[in-house]
């Protein structure tokens, strides 16, 4: 069974992230409420919800995409304020994904990886390209490596969103509906790759509706609705024996079709 | 039915090509001239007008055209076409203005300098274009050596800079100063920083509502009353200065419409990758802002170069004052027409290139799918 040959990875006692009674305001709009959560390395949590349940906020709130009002984030042990220092640490050491890709249309696909490792790690022109290549191969599409990004299909486009976040070598992935702008038949390319990097014990933090992939990787499943974490449970545990009425009524929608 | 159609089975068709009788020039003449009875009107009326219009102007300007003649009256012996020969005998003027004749050969020798300067910038294929390149940023010295005399060239009062160089000087210098500074100034109004935002929103607006040719006014007149008596403050280089600023508040507003277009997931990657402000904009944002932007950049230059004859409103004598100037010579008058037409093909030259350039820039800068 493949839920435990994931379970049989490596967790560590280690702490990567730990967010503390977080809160979170648009304006007049409270977005997030009393957030706690504690993320161990190695930990592969997946993170689903309704639209507009502050799951997508919350992850960017990790990398400082988002500002929280209240409350503390502490990543690697280093705590977000407003220090532009400590932000542009933690950005070194967390790689994250987006739903729409992001990558830039202007750079090649080779360019789109090693630009941060060049800019921001100071690396030798030529050693990013071999880390680059690298990660293409893993994802593999070296030979798109020379192509621009407008010029490959969404999935292969995913794809290198995923190589180059690694290649800035990160402890912490976080992913933001990587596979909700895809077509059906690309979605498994995807997932694929993110599989292999679970199984390399890669700390993750996937907003997601694969059920088929929490089911096959997490190893805790949140449930968020209107702001709060509303239940936090293994992914066997969390499907089949869902705690509030709210997660029940969501897994019955999701899981209608 | 459409089974027993069918030539192929299914999932097994070839790629075909098109249909041969969608190229051929009567083809085109049928879809392009004649496709509608509108468009045939229409076809035979712009026939009759460049019947009317093409030969008598040919005619005028090059058949029946004059070349050679010491006067006005002279040409008119000669033919009835255009008096080409003004543009001859003062073509000099027009070039260089007053500049002292036996030294425009510096002229000369800055614009084949300023040619190789900007070649390393304009095509990216330019042989040793690293060395050029520092070659181009050292140019604006040699230049204005060149130009105004200094380290043993003989000096040269920039009040005799004139007729097209004049132009070109406050053109090029203008187009090159506004472009960082409009940039500039465009980042700066999107700015978290109110203060650097109140700034710039307040020049920007400031010198779009006032016109070039007030500020003009206040370069050459006004500035004096500012500055402490005594210091001399050349005119031309305050000219430069005011076409600098009037110009980069439009490139600002330009700029600021490609960066507007750039979707904001670009700099988020960007962040997120932990690219800082400086680098996300010079590297992620402003390349792909700048692209789309080109088309408004190249249309601002376009203006500002044809602006520049503006500057025979404050006494400058540009290649417009040069044609004013020889208009009222005895033994020429009345012969606008060639003049006009003269100083136009100058322009039209100049607009023209910078507008071809543009948009070989933007073919080469396209990087989606190429249909």
């Amino acid at each position: 069974m493949s839920d435990a040959a994931a379970a049989a990875l490596s967790i560590s006692d280690e702490v990567a992230i730990q967010i503390i009674g977080m809160h979170k305001w648009y304006g007049d709009f409270h977005v997030l409420k009393d957030i706690n959560l504690t993320v161990n390395r190695g930990e592969r949590i997946v993170i689903c919800g309704p639209s507009g349940s502050g799951k997508s906020t919350m992850i960017r709130c990790i990398n400082r995409l988002e500002e929280h009002q209240r409350g503390k984030i502490i990543v690697d042990d280093i705590e977000l304020t407003n220090d532009l220092k400590n932000i542009a640490e933690i950005r070194r050491e967390v790689g994250m994904v987006f739903q729409h890709f992001n990558l830039f249309p202007h750079l090649t696909v080779l360019e789109n990886c090693t630009l941060a490792p060049i800019w921001v790690r100071k690396m030798p022109k030529k050693e990013a390209d071999e880390i680059g290549m690298q990660y293409l191969e893993r994802v593999k599409i070296p030979e798109q490596a020379d192509k621009y990004p407008g010029q490959l299909s969404g999935g292969q486009q995913q794809r290198v969103a995923i190589a180059r976040s690694l290649c800035m070598n990160p402890r912490i992935m976080l992913f933001d509906e990587p596979t909700s702008a895809l077509d059906p038949e690309m979605i498994s390319e995807v997932l694929d790759v993110m599989v292999g990097l679970a199984e390399s014990g890669m700390t993750m933090l996937c907003v997601t509706h694969e059920m088929g992939f929490a089911r096959k990787v997490a190893n805790r499943v949140i449930f968020m609705d209107g702001g709060e974490i509303i239940e936090e449970n293994e992914p066997e545990e969390f499907f089949n024996n869902p705690q509030s009425a709210r997660t029940q009524l969501f897994l019955s929608q999701i899981l209608q079709h | 039915m459409a089974d027993t159609t069918q030539t192929y089975e299914p999932g097994t068709h070839p790629d075909l090509p098109p249909p041969m009788a969608t190229r051929g020039p009567i083809l085109w003449v049928r879809k392009n001239l004649l496709s509608s009875p509108l468009n045939i009107f229409l076809t035979i009326v712009s026939a009759y007008l460049l019947y009317l219009i093409v030969p008598g102007a040919l005619n005028w300007a090059l058949l029946d055209a004059v070349w050679d003649a010491g006067s006005r009256a002279e040409c008119r012996e000669i033919g009835s076409g255009a008096c080409w020969a003004l543009a001859e005998v003062r073509f000099g003027q027009f070039i260089y203005g007053f500049y002292p004749e036996h030294l425009r050969w510096r002229v000369d020798l800055t614009a084949v300098l300023f040619i190789l300067a900007i070649l390393p910038l304009l095509w990216d294929k330019t042989p040793f274009r690293p060395l050029m390149l520092i070659y181009s940023a050292a140019f604006p010295i040699i230049g204005y050596l060149l130009l105004v005399g200094g380290l043993g060239l003989e000096p040269v009062e920039t009040t005799k800079i004139g007729g097209f160089t004049l132009n070109v000087v406050i053109g090029v210098t203008g187009i090159v100063a506004s472009l960082p500074l409009g940039i500039l100034l465009a980042l700066g109004r999107r700015s978290h920083m109110p203060i650097v935002r109140t700034l710039c929103v307040m020049f920007i607006e400031f010198i779009r509502g006032v016109p070039l040719i007030t500020l003009l006014f206040v370069a050459s007149t006004m500035l004096n009353y500012f500055l402490p008596p005594g210091t001399t403050f050349d005119l031309i280089l305050r000219v430069l200065i005011m076409v600098t600023l009037f110009s980069s508040a439009y490139i600002a507003e330009v700029v600021r419409g490609g960066l507007q277009a750039i979707p904001k997931g670009q700099i988020e990657a960007a962040d997120a990758m932990g690219l800082r402000y400086w680098q996300s904009m010079r590297l992620v944002v402003l390349p792909q802002a700048l692209k789309i932007s080109i088309p408004g950049i190249v249309n601002t230059f376009v203006g500002l170069f044809k602006d520049t004859t503006l500057v025979v409103i404050i006494g400058l004598t540009d290649v417009l004052g040069v044609g004013r100037a020889s208009l009222s010579d005895a033994k020429w008058q009345g012969l606008a027409w060639e003049v006009y037409v003269f100083i136009a093909i100058l322009f039209f030259v100049c607009c023209f290139s910078m507008s071809r350039y543009s948009i070989y820039l933007e073919h080469k800068l396209h990087t989606g799918h190429k249909r």
